[in-house]
């Protein structure tokens, strides 16, 4: 008990001191997974729509696979993407391994299923007839499926916030590819991994408040912009 | 009205998240030093748990203008990194393993850096009746007999193979006995495991000194001089892989046994634990180590 009062205690110290590690940690990790849930917003948003509106062979098998991605464990696409990129890979001349860039793609990997997911879903569960409705009215296909996404756009703001709550909170592939080094690839649940392992459990449950804080903020944010679609 | 509005919105969301990205790349790239100022250390858990590597790397950084990767995994893991060579420069305390990967010509180099030793911890009611027993391999077998819990790093790390010795010593097979448990975790973490079910474990006196406030464990066996702990620094050889930083990790190993960093090593730990987590040894001979 001591200690969970003791590490809270030592968590508003942090936050309040502005502890520029602290700071630094946090903010790598916003950048990061804000920069892999944007990636996995355009290529998510984008196939999933796509795979939505049209209908074509092997359409449910595709949608089963999309689906199973959205359980993709981190771990093994952590796995996946160390053996692409390291020295001897595929990928090797890019020597990205162990850099933030590495996790971005890792990260992006993870939530662009959860995107496409709940984006094909959103898209899917529009009236049917509302499609023959935008057309008759004169649009192009284009501007159909601009006006159908932005329909959609409750359930769309959910894939980001799932997409982004997925890859900030994920630790397996982050510590495999990125390599949890100092002031560069380490952010806050690699570090809380790492204090852990140290024995600093006040550290260690500070950075998961701050987490847990980040995390909030954010989807605080985006419920904001979600809920504000129903004045009245 | 309202759509327009609602789209506003959403585009602002766009340009945002865009900016966002784009400002993110610039500072990576910013801070992304050549590709050759980039060296890769696979090292032990217990450099990085002890807090080490936290004093040493920024003044070799400061000093040269390399930016170390330090890549912290068990010894075992550290070294196949070296044969794949996905590292440039290894730090790690297997002596048995290292000296193989030397004769199989995946390193060079090989220097002796410093050492400290292990140490048998287990908790203060020690059903095996272990403490101040001189020989390790003695202390173990008297936890096999009693068949008290020991947990182990199975993990393939300098500790777990220095463990795993000492059972062959002992002339004892745990593997697949009901009071042996492995980890697969860290140094920190399977200590702190330990300290939580109230077992055994062997780990480096570094490491324990540094968890010692948060642990519930003592030191039963110490001494031995079969519990030595001897790290060495081993330049990945570029000829095997040609995309190693040889430079660097020549830099990075010299740095590692230069006087200055020995002196840093001898007296680091001390304010904080009152006394020292490694034993300088650059030049020395490991025959002369311990006495």
């Amino acid at each position: 008990m001591d200690l969970i009062v003791q590490g809270i205690i030592k968590a508003f110290e942090l936050i309040i001191s502005f502890d520029p590690e602290v700071i630094g940690i946090t903010w790598l990790s916003l950048k990061i997974s804000g920069t892999a849930t944007f990636i996995s917003l355009f290529i998510g948003v984008s196939i999933g729509t796509a795979v939505a509106l049209n209908n074509f062979y092997g359409k449910r098998f595709v949608i089963s696979l999309i689906n199973t991605g959205m359980g993709l464990p981190p771990v093994v696409v952590g796995l996946f993407v160390t053996m692409m990129i390291w020295r001897s890979g595929p990928l090797g001349f890019l020597e990205i391994l162990y850099t933030p860039y590495a996790m971005i793609i890792a990260q992006a990997i993870i939530a662009t299923p959860i995107v496409m997911g709940i984006s094909l879903a959103a898209i899917q569960n529009l009236p049917p007839n509302l499609r023959l409705q935008i057309l008759s009215l004169g649009a192009s296909r284009l501007q159909m499926v601009w006006v159908l996404i932005k329909e959609a756009r409750l359930p769309l703001l959910a894939a980001v916030m799932a997409g982004f709550g997925g890859v900030i909170s994920e630790i397996g592939a982050s510590i495999m590819v990125g390599g949890n080094i100092k002031g560069y690839s380490r952010v806050l649940t690699t570090a809380t991994v790492m204090e852990t392992g140290k024995g600093n459990f006040d550290i260690a449950i500070a950075l998961g408040i701050i987490l847990l804080l980040v995390a909030f903020a954010i989807n605080a944010l985006l419920t904001q912009i979600q809920q504000r679609q129903h004045p009245r | 009205m309202k759509i327009f509005r609602n789209s506003k919105v959403i585009v602002t969301l766009m340009i945002a998240a865009l900016l966002f990205a784009f400002g993110t790349s610039n500072v990576f790239a910013a801070k992304a030093a050549p590709k050759q100022k980039n060296i890769i250390m696979a090292t032990t858990t217990s450099t990085q748990d002890s807090g080490l590597l936290d004093v040493l790397l920024p003044i070799f950084e400061k000093k040269t203008g390399y930016f170390v990767k330090t890549i912290s995994v068990g010894s075992g893991q550290a070294m196949k990194m070296g044969e794949r060579g996905e590292a440039d420069v290894l730090l790690v305390h297997s002596p048995d393993a290292e000296k193989k990967f030397i004769a199989d010509g995946y390193g060079v180099n090989r220097q002796l850096v410093m050492h400290n030793d292990f140490i048998i911890l287990g908790p203060a009611a020690d059903p095996a009746k272990i403490k101040g027993v001189k020989s390790s391999a003695e202390a173990m077998k008297m936890i096999a007999q009693a068949g008290s819990l020991f947990l182990s790093r199975g993990d393939n790390s300098g500790t777990n193979s220095q463990e795993k010795k000492l059972w062959k010593t002992a002339g004892i097979n745990p593997e697949g006995q009901k009071w042996y448990q492995q980890t697969g975790l860290g140094m920190g973490q399977t200590l702190n495991v330990t300290s939580e079910k109230q077992g055994y474990t062997l780990a480096d006196r570094g490491t324990y000194l540094a968890m010692k406030k948060t642990l519930s464990l003592n030191i039963l066996v110490e001494g031995d001089a079969a519990l030595l702990n001897i790290y060495h620094v081993i330049e990945v050889n570029v000829a095997k892989w040609p995309k190693v930083n040889v430079a660097g990790a020549k830099a990075f190993a010299d740095f590692m046994v230069s006087k200055e960093t020995q002196k840093i090593i001898k007296t680091f730990g001390v304010s904080k634990f009152g006394s020292p987590l490694f034993f300088p040894d650059a030049g020395k001979k490991v025959e002369d180590l311990g006495k």
